[in-house]
């Protein structure tokens, strides 16, 4: 009997690989897409090396080096904890609040990094309102400096941890009950059984979002210019556009991204022969554990402080903000780059999902490294700093326009304008570059929970190709694919360099009004806009919440 | 037709009315601006011009960086005709990489001073931005001041704020200290005000004004319209500006400039333009929005920026600020600015 079911299965799968190569054709196509940006900076690499290297490497790198190790570990394991603790407690633990912060623990994420630095610099700082108000009442105290290495590991840790959190959570409620209580009946403690059982079986998904955590990390330039905190992409800048070396700049780019890419890889290896597919029905509401006596107001009152410090206090200090400038500056065109920011958000997010959900299966057909490496490599654009991955967009398509007007002028001799160039669909290309792996992680994670056999059994039913993908993965996908959607949305709402770069004429978005105040210091004004972005930010929020909560 | 068929028509009639919205660069009596001049500081005089002329002005703001970048993969075909920026390093760099154009204008010549625009006429200041001493009026006397150099002195110890190196407003005060003392003698003035900090470095100049206010430190150096902003919210602010090296050289200034970019298709209307922002009525829109002073010394600066009172200006080309600005860096990466 197991014998045949295996023959069954071997004949199906070989079946499978052959008839479905569209699959690898599909998930080729759009890798390449991306991967041309990518492979734009990585082209830098063999260009000659600027003569500004060896001031890099002398005077600039050791430094940097040291600040972003520093980062990317205090970070990633600050919003592991905080992500992975926060989701275990509102996903499977039952204490008061529990619904209420199921969801409210996810508004941090409408909230850009940028933003929440330069409220807590504000609050914080010396010229701050808490140190002058500390110094009017008991002359000068010490109070630990907010622009520093602690400080920025801090904003960052409470301005990312969402993206752990709302991941993680998804690997809870999906997990069972089953396997915990399968430990806990082989005499494992609750304690024990958490560590051993439903940690490992998450790990692909903790491991998916303190990925996204560290590659947004290493890309950002806003956030830890504020702490004036110089990372590795700080001395991109600086070889860019104080060194005015595009090239070194892109070389180091190159740099960071083949160690991001070597990580991920070597994160892979470690775990390719274990399968995490779900072996009981997702724990319902009932099904959960009650915690009693003081632990139940700990996980309280834990969730109330840091729903407090990354969510309630600085949205409360950019509304101050805002109420003292939206006399001024608060006008109708509001309405213009709200929804410019949305119909970017929106239509990336569903675009990136798509893309996302075709290589993941296509990923799932083909387990090979060919595939895998397609797929890695596609995903790679969310560790680059905005400005490079966007040169890395604009040169292919100026070159594709020249190319076009060029030859309509000598053929035809018709003068034409930009064809690609400041139109959407380079916008959505570019951001598809930088985002897709945001879309993906959550929803490679989650196919990890579907067993082959679902596969193999739609398949002798004679369910196949897209109506396999439609009928039998998207309705268990549907979490994954909800958190895709959201995360992408939301990232995109924030995301300046970018748009900055590609926009068409005329489409200013909420966040290009915020670096427009930045640019030139103006903090407090960039609060309305700031406002604004968190506001519509909500909206995927809260219908995921609906959507997605079991 | 098949509904497969028609999917695909229907996704090749989307594709075509996108690009068919891209936008056409060869429309008449319009201009196609890139600007690192920031909106809200310049959109007032788009309209102000287009209300004047009816010339049609679209534009596009980024960092300058992104903005020369995108001119330069544009190459020929390149939609815009003229870039702004914020200071006269970017500027310089734009002209050697071969982007911007010369100008031939008796108008431009007339009304800029020579050592605020190009000597190749590729591009010109349009208003000033002047870098000076900040100082806590409680605790220092203008007495007490003098140069910028004088802040390496040890008397300032641990009282000097400044804003951090990788801003170009100080890649460019530096590069230029650079263009008259020699890079030995400002290699020690920067290491001088290294050792002086009072705290980090800031990450802008009005962070920094207010903690010389709030007292954390007793003077530093910053861009005036800051200073105005600042005062501007609250009069009362223990602070005040100081005009260093009036014995000798002058107040370090630089400039938010425009050029002609290489391969315009709306040449003469570009420096129509330039010629209209660089003219009495235009002046004192562009550099009052931001309590700038104007480039053309006919025209009277702000009320409030006027009171700050009269100062000897730097009178080296601003040039020098991007000729040497990578020299700049090196020096404050060497000596540990950070």
């Amino acid at each position: 009997m197991s014998t045949d079911l295996l023959d069954i299965r071997q004949i199906t799968g070989h079946r499978l690989a052959r008839k479905f190569s569209i699959w690898r054709l599909l998930s080729l196509l759009v890798a390449t897409l991306v991967l041309v940006p990518i492979g734009v900076v990585l082209w830098s690499l063999l260009t000659p090396s600027s003569d500004i290297w060896e001031h890099l490497v002398v005077n600039v790198l050791p430094g940097v080096l040291n600040n972003t190790f520093w980062l990317v570990l205090g970070v990633g394991t600050g919003t592991a904890l905080l992500g992975v603790s926060l989701a275990w407690l509102t996903g499977v633990c039952e204490f008061p609040g529990q619904r209420f912060f199921a969801w409210s623990l996810l508004l941090p994420l409408a909230l850009p990094a940028y933003v929440m630095a330069f409220v807590a610099v504000g609050l914080l700082d010396f010229t701050g309102p808490v140190q002058t108000a500390l110094r009017s009442w008991f002359g000068s105290v010490w109070f630990p400096p907010i622009r520093s290495r602690g400080g920025v590991i801090l904003v960052m840790t409470l301005a990312l941890y969402p993206y752990v959190y709302l991941i993680a959570r998804n690997a809870f409620l999906t997990q069972g009950k089953r396997a915990l209580e399968a430990a806990q009946s082989l005499g494992c403690s609750r304690r024990r059984a958490f560590f051993r059982v439903a940690l490992p079986l998450a790990r692909p998904w903790i491991v998916a979002g303190v990925a996204l955590v560290i590659m947004e990390t290493l890309a950002d330039f806003g956030t830890v210019s504020v702490f004036n905190y110089d990372t590795f992409t700080t001395a991109i800048y600086k070889a860019w556009f104080s060194l005015f070396s595009l090239p070194a700049a892109l070389q180091l780019a190159s740099v960071l991204i083949l160690i991001v890419f070597a990580a991920i890889v070597l994160e892979q290896q470690t775990r390719t022969r274990i399968r995490y597919t779900q072996t009981g029905r997702p724990s319902p509401q009932h099904d959960r554990i009650i915690l009693q006596g003081w632990s139940r107001w700990a996980a309280t009152l834990y969730c109330a402080l840091i729903l407090t410090v990354a969510f309630i206090i600085p949205v409360g200090q950019l509304l101050l903000w805002a109420a003292q400038v939206y006399a001024q500056d608060l006008d109708a065109r509001y309405w213009g780059f709200l929804w410019h920011s949305l119909l970017l958000a929106g239509g990336t997010a569903l675009t990136a999902s798509a893309v996302a959900l075709i290589i993941a299966y296509a990923g799932r057909r083909h387990r090979d490294i060919a595939m895998r490496a397609t797929n890695r490599l596609a995903t790679l654009g969310y560790a680059l700093p905005g400005p490079v991955l966007a040169v890395g967009v604009y040169a292919p398509v100026a070159w594709f326009d020249n190319l076009i007007i060029d030859g309509t002028r000598h053929y035809l001799h018709i003068e034409i304008g930009q064809v690609l160039g400041g139109t959407l669909l380079v916008m959505l290309l570019a951001y598809l570059a930088r985002f897709l792996a945001v879309g993906y992680n959550p929803i490679d994670s989650h196919m990890q929970r579907i067993t082959t056999s679902v596969d193999d059994a739609a398949h002798i039913f004679g369910v196949r190709g897209f109506a396999m993908l439609r009928r039998v993965h998207l309705p268990m996908l549907k979490g994954g694919l909800l958190t895709a959607v959201t995360l992408v949305f939301v990232d995109v709402m924030k995301e300046m360099p970018i748009t900055l770069m590609t926009r068409p004429f005329g489409w200013d978005t909420l966040a290009i009004r915020i670096f427009e105040m930045t640019a030139e210091g103006e903090w407090q004004r960039a609060a309305l806009p700031a406002v604004a972005l968190v506001l519509a930010g909500l909206i995927p929020i809260l219908l995921l919440t609906r959507n997605g909560d079991h | 037709m098949s509904i497969r068929n028609r999917y695909l028509a229907a996704i090749a009639t989307l594709i075509l009315s996108v690009m068919s919205s891209a936008p056409t660069a060869y429309a008449r009596d319009e201009l196609v601006i890139y600007s690192a001049r920031n909106e809200q500081l310049i959109k007032p005089l788009f309209d102000a011009y287009t209300q004047a002329t009816g010339t049609e002005i679209r534009f596009i703001t980024d960092k300058e960086g992104p903005l020369m970048q995108r001119l330069k993969s544009e190459g020929p075909n390149s939609p815009a005709d003229l870039i702004i920026t914020v200071d006269a390093g970017n500027l310089w760099q734009a002209a050697q990489e071969d982007l911007l154009k010369p100008v031939q204008s008796k108008v431009l010549e007339s009304n800029i001073p020579p050592h605020l625009r190009d000597s190749g006429n590729r591009w010109f200041g349009l208003s000033i931005r002047a870098r000076t001493v900040v100082f806590n009026t409680r605790k220092v006397s203008a007495g007490e001041l003098s140069t910028y150099e004088d802040l390496a002195d040890p008397k300032w110890r641990g009282r000097l704020c400044l804003r951090t190196s990788n801003k170009v407003y100080n890649q460019s005060l530096v590069a230029m200290m650079i263009a008259e003392l020699g890079e030995t003698r400002t290699e020690q003035v920067v290491k001088g005000w290294v050792a002086n900090l009072a705290t980090d470095v800031f990450p802008d100049d009005t962070k920094m004004m207010e903690a010389i206010a709030a007292g954390q430190c007793d003077v530093g150096i910053g861009n005036t319209y800051y200073f105005g902003r600042l005062k501007e919210k609250d009069a009362s602010l223990p602070i005040a500006l100081f005009w260093p090296n009036q014995q000798g050289s002058g107040v370090h200034v630089n400039i938010s400039g425009a050029g002609v970019t290489r391969f315009a298709k709306h040449e003469q209307a570009a420096i129509r333009f330039l010629e209209w922002l660089s003219s009495a009525q235009a002046q004192n829109l562009f550099a009052d929005a931001n309590l700038e002073y104007p480039v053309n010394p006919a025209v009277k600066a702000h009320p409030t920026v006027e009171g700050w009172g009269a100062f000897k200006q730097n009178l080296i080309n601003v040039s020098k600020a991007g000729e040497l600005q990578v020299q700049a860096v090196k020096l404050m990466d060497r000596v540990g600015y950070k």
